[in-house]
C-alpha cells in the first residue's frame, strides 16, 4: 500500500551546524549538515579557522627558522613535516646530508608515524562511541614515543631537530635501547587495538560499508595516505619515488580493499607493523659518524632563479614543498602541498547519504589535522 | 491487601515513612554508583579515577553535586519555558515511583503490588516523555534530534522488555514481585529462561540509554543530546534519574532473575542476610554495565531498530508462545532451558545478519608487495 502524502504538506530539512566547537570535529572544522531526519541529505564544510599565514611567514624568515614553522603546520607528526622542508632546502642548496643523519631521520619520522596513528586510533574510537578507552590506550602508547622525542629534541610536539643539511644535535647516548624499549610497547599497543576495535562486532558493523569511495574518485580527487591507500590504490611514495634510504629498506605497503572506513581504520593499523619493521632494520644499519655536512656555511644561501618540489610520505599522505628561490637567505615562495586538505574534498562525497553519526566517523577517518589544512 | 503483613495500622502513614526512607537512601546510593562507575571505569582504562577529593576520591560525587547546586540556572532564550523547565522532573519522578515495588528483603518495600512488574514498565516508560520534553523545549537542534531519538529507542525496546519481564512472571506464575521472589527460592528463575535474561540485559541497556544504546545522548554526535541546553541542579536531575534508573533496573533484575533475597540460602536468612544478598546481585548487574560500556562502541540509530523489531522482539514473542505450552500442558520446566540456550544461539547468529547494513565484503587487506607502485 502507497500512501501519499498531501500536497500542502511540506517537510523541510534540518541544518545542524557541526563545529567549530563540538566534540568529535578534530580541531576547529566547521561542516554544516543538512539532514532529512537521520540522513545526511547535503554537507557543506568550512575551513580557515586556523590559518596562521605560515606559508607567507616562512618567506620573512631564514631556512634555520622556517623550521619551527613547519613543526605548526603538522603538530602531530613534525618531524615529517620538517623532513619536507629541509629536503627542499638541501635540494636547491646541493648539500650532502651525512648517512648518521639520514637514518635517525628515517627513524625519526617513522617513529611520529607511529605516534601519529596512535592519535588518529584513539580519536577514532571515541567518534566511534567507545567511551574512553581506546584514547586512553592510545594516548599511553603515543606518550611513550613522546617522551622519547623529548629527551632528542626537547621538545615535546614542535621538535625543530632536522636542519638543513643533517640534524641539530646528536641523539643522546642510549638512543637505541630508548628506541627499541618504545617499540615493545609500541607492539603491545597495537595488540591492545585490534583486540579492542578490530575484533568488536559493534565497531565492525559501525564501519564497514561506510564512506566508500572508489579509487577512481579518490584518485580524482587528490587523496593520498593511508586514506588513498584503504581505497585500494597502492601509492606510497617511499615505494615509489625512495627518498632518503627507503630504497635499502624491506617494507609493504598495505592496501583495502574496499575503501570504506574500516578499510582506513585496518591500513593504518597494519601500517604501524610496517614502521616497526622499519624503525627496527634502521637501527641496524646505524652506524657512527657526523650528523652535518663538513662544510656547512654559517648563513646558508640559496643560488638565485631556483624551484623545488619535494614530497615525502606523512601519515596522512603526500606532505610536498613547493620552494622558490631568488637568491639570498629566505625562500622567496613557499607552498605547502596539504595532504589533509585533498583528503578533506572527499568528505561530502563520502557522507552523503549517510547518517549523521556516519558522518562524524568519516570525518574522523580522513584523520584531519586541521593546522595542516588551513596553514 | 498486603499491608497486614507488616504489622503497622495506618496504611499510609506507613507507605509515607517508607517512601521518604527509600528516597533518601537512593540519593546516596546514586553518589556512591557515579563514584563506582568513574573508579571502575578508570581501572579499565588504566588510570586512577578520583582520588582528591576525601579519602581515595570518596567524597568526589559529593564535590560534583555542590558544585552542579552553585551553578547558574540557564535557559535558552528561545526554550519553551514551561517544557524545558518541568522535563527533568519529569525525567525524575518516574524512575522514583519505580522504587516503591522494588523488594529489599522479606516484608522490605513501600507497597506490594498485584501488578507489581506492569507497574515498573509503566512508571520507566514514562521517562521518556520527559526526554522529548527535553529536547522539544531546549530550542537546539542536537537536543531535538536526541529528543527523537530517545522516543524512537524507548518505544521500540519497551515492546522486548516489558515480553521479557511477562515470560518470567508466566514460569512464576505471578506479576507480584514478593511472589516472583519466593517461587525462585529453591531455582532461580535465570535457569528456566536464559534467553529471556540475555534480551532483559539487552533491552535493559537501551531503555537506560547506556553504551552500546546511548544513541540519544552520544557525546561525539549530537553532544548530550536533550541534555545540551541544561546546567546546574537541572542538570543533576537528569543525571540523578539515570543513575537511579540503572539502581532499580538492576533490583529488578536481582528480583526477577536471580531469585532476590529468597535464593539460593532460602527465605528464613535475617534481614541483614538478605539485603547483603540482594545487594551482590544487583551490583553484578551493574557492573556488567559499566563493564560494558567501557569495552564497546555506539550502534547507529537504524541498526538498533532492525535489532529490536527484527530480532529481539521476535524472540520473545516465540518463548513466551513456548512458555505457555509447556505450562499448559505441565512439561517439564528443563524444556525451557534447551529451547532458551537455543534460543541464545539464534540470536547470537542473527545479531550478525541484522546489524551489518549489507552483505559483508570480505575483509582482507592485501599487501602490495616491494615491487613498488601499480
Amino acid at each position: 500500500m502507497v500512501i501519499e502524502s498531501a500536497p500542502d504538506f511540506e517537510t523541510q530539512d534540518l541544518l545542524i551546524n557541526v563545529g567549530p566547537q563540538h566534540p568529535s570535529t578534530h580541531g576547529v572544522f566547521r561542516m554544516i549538515l543538512e539532514v532529512d531526519g537521520e540522513i545526511v541529505k547535503d554537507l557543506i564544510p568550512h575551513i580557515g579557522y586556523l590559518h596562521r599565514g605560515a606559508e607567507k611567514l616562512c618567506e620573512n624568515n631564514d631556512f634555520r627558522q622556517g623550521v619551527g614553522y613547519m613543526d605548526r603546520t603538522e603538530y602531530l607528526a613534525s618531524h615529517n613535516a620538517e623532513l619536507s622542508y629541509v629536503m627542499a632546502v638541501e635540494a636547491l642548496a646541493e648539500l650532502e646530508v651525512p648517512e648518521r643523519a639520514q637514518w635517525i631521520r628515517m627513524i625519526l619520522c617513522e617513529l611520529n608515524r607511529l605516534s601519529s596513528h596512535f592519535m588518529f586510533l584513539g580519536a577514532f574510537g571515541v567518534d566511534v562511541g567507545v567511551f574512553g578507552t581506546p584514547f586512553i590506550y592510545a594516548w599511553r602508547e603515543r606518550e611513550a614515543l613522546i617522551d622519547l622525542f623529548e629527551e632528542i629534541s626537547g621538545d615535546r610536539m614542535m621538535y625543530a631537530y632536522f636542519r638543513a643539511g643533517g640534524l641539530a644535535w646528536e641523539v643522546p647516548g642510549n638512543f637505541e635501547e630508548r628506541v627499541r624499549e618504545v617499540l615493545v610497547s609500541t607492539r603491545q599497543g597495537m595488540k591492545d587495538f585490534d583486540n579492542l576495535l578490530t575484533r568488536n562486532e559493534i565497531f565492525l558493523a559501525r564501519t564497514k560499508n561506510v564512506g566508500i569511495i572508489s579509487a577512481e574518485d579518490a584518485i580524482e580527487l587528490g587523496m593520498s595516505g593511508p586514506t588513498l591507500r584503504a581505497s585500494g590504490v597502492s601509492l606510497d611514495i617511499r615505494k615509489s619515488e625512495p627518498y632518503m634510504y627507503y630504497d635499502q629498506i624491506d617494507f609493504e605497503v598495505p592496501i583495502g580493499t574496499n575503501g570504506d572506513v574500516f578499510d582506513r581504520y585496518i591500513v593504518r593499523l597494519k601500517e604501524m607493523e610496517q614502521s616497526v619493521s622499519i624503525i627496527e632494520q634502521c637501527l641496524e644499519r646505524l652506524n657512527d659518524g657526523p650528523i652535518m655536512p663538513e662544510r656547512m656555511p654559517r648563513m646558508l644561501r640559496l643560488p638565485e632563479g631556483q624551484e623545488v618540489y619535494i614530497r615525502t610520505e606523512a601519515p596522512r599522505g603526500e606532505y610536498g614543498i613547493y620552494l622558490v628561490s631568488k637568491g639570498g637567505n629566505k625562500p622567496w615562495r613557499l607552498k605547502v602541498r596539504s595532504a589533509c586538505l585533498s583528503n578533506l574534498q572527499a568528505l561530502k562525497k563520502m557522507s552523503v547519504g549517510q547518517y549523521v553519526a556516519d558522518a562524524i566517523i568519516i570525518l574522523g577517518s580522513i584523520d584531519i589535522v586541521l593546522s595542516e589544512v588551513d596553514r | 491487601m498486603n499491608n497486614g503483613i507488616y504489622g503497622i495500622e495506618i496504611a499510609w502513614l506507613d507507605a509515607v515513612i517508607r517512601l521518604h526512607i527509600i528516597v533518601g537512601l537512593m540519593t546516596v546510593v546514586v553518589m556512591g554508583l557515579i563514584y563506582v562507575e568513574r573508579k571502575v571505569l578508570a581501572r579499565f582504562q588504566q588510570r586512577l579515577g578520583p582520588t582528591r577529593t576525601g579519602p581515595a576520591g570518596l567524597l568526589q560525587s559529593v564535590a560534583d553535586g555542590l558544585k552542579l547546586v552553585g551553578k547558574e540556572d540557564l535557559r535558552p532564550r528561545n526554550a519553551d519555558p514551561w517544557t524545558f523547565e518541568l522535563a527533568p522532573y519529569m525525567v525524575f519522578i518516574p524512575v522514583f515511583l519505580g522504587f516503591v515495588i522494588v523488594p529489599f528483603a522479606f516484608g522490605m518495600q513501600v507497597r506490594i503490588l498485584e501488578l507489581g512488574l506492569i507497574y515498573f514498565v509503566a512508571t520507566s516508560s514514562l521517562g521518556i516523555i520527559g526526554w522529548v520534553m527535553a529536547g522539544w523545549g531546549s530550542d537546539n537542534r542536537y537536543a531535538m534530534i536526541g529528543g527523537m531519538r530517545a522516543a524512537a529507542q524507548g518505544i521500540s525496546y519497551e515492546l522486548p522488555l516489558v515480553l521479557s519481564l511477562i515470560s518470567v512472571a508466566m514460569v512464576s506464575e505471578s506479576y507480584n514481585l514478593n511472589e516472583i521472589v519466593l517461587s525462585q527460592s529453591t531455582y532461580p528463575n535465570l535457569l528456566w529462561q536464559p534467553l529471556v535474561l540475555v534480551i532483559f540485559i539487552i533491552a535493559g541497556l537501551a531503555e537506560l540509554n547506556r553504551t552500546p544504546f546511548d544513541i540519544p545522548v552520544g557525546e561525539s554526535e549530537v553532544v548530550g543530546g536533550p541534555f545540551v541546553e541544561y546546567s546546574g541542579i537541572r542538570w543533576s536531575f537528569f543525571f540523578l534519574a539515570e543513575y537511579a534508573a540503572l539502581f532499580i533496573m538492576g533490583l529488578i533484575f536481582a528480583a526477577v532473575f536471580m531469585g532476590g533475597w529468597a535464593w539460593p540460602l532460602g527465605e528464613e536468612l535475617g534481614r541483614g542476610w538478605q539485603i547483603l544478598l540482594v545487594t551482590v546481585k544487583t551490583s553484578l548487574f551493574i557492573f556488567l554495565i559499566f563493564w560494558i560500556r567501557a569495552s564497546v562502541p555506539r550502534l547507529r540509530i537504524d541498526q538498533l531498530m532492525a535489532f529490536s523489531w527484527k530480532i529481539l522482539l521476535p524472540l520473545t514473542f516465540a518463548q513466551v508462545l513456548i512458555n505457555g505450552a509447556v505450562l499448559v500442558y505441565d512439561a517439564p520446566l528443563w524444556i525451557l532451558t534447551i529451547t532458551g540456550l537455543v534460543g541464545i544461539a539464534v540470536l547470537v547468529r542473527l545479531i550478525e545478519r541484522a546489524v551489518r547494513p549489507s552483505p559483508a565484503i570480505s575483509n582482507e587487506v592485501v599487501t602490495a608487495g616491494n615491487e613498488g607502485a601499480s
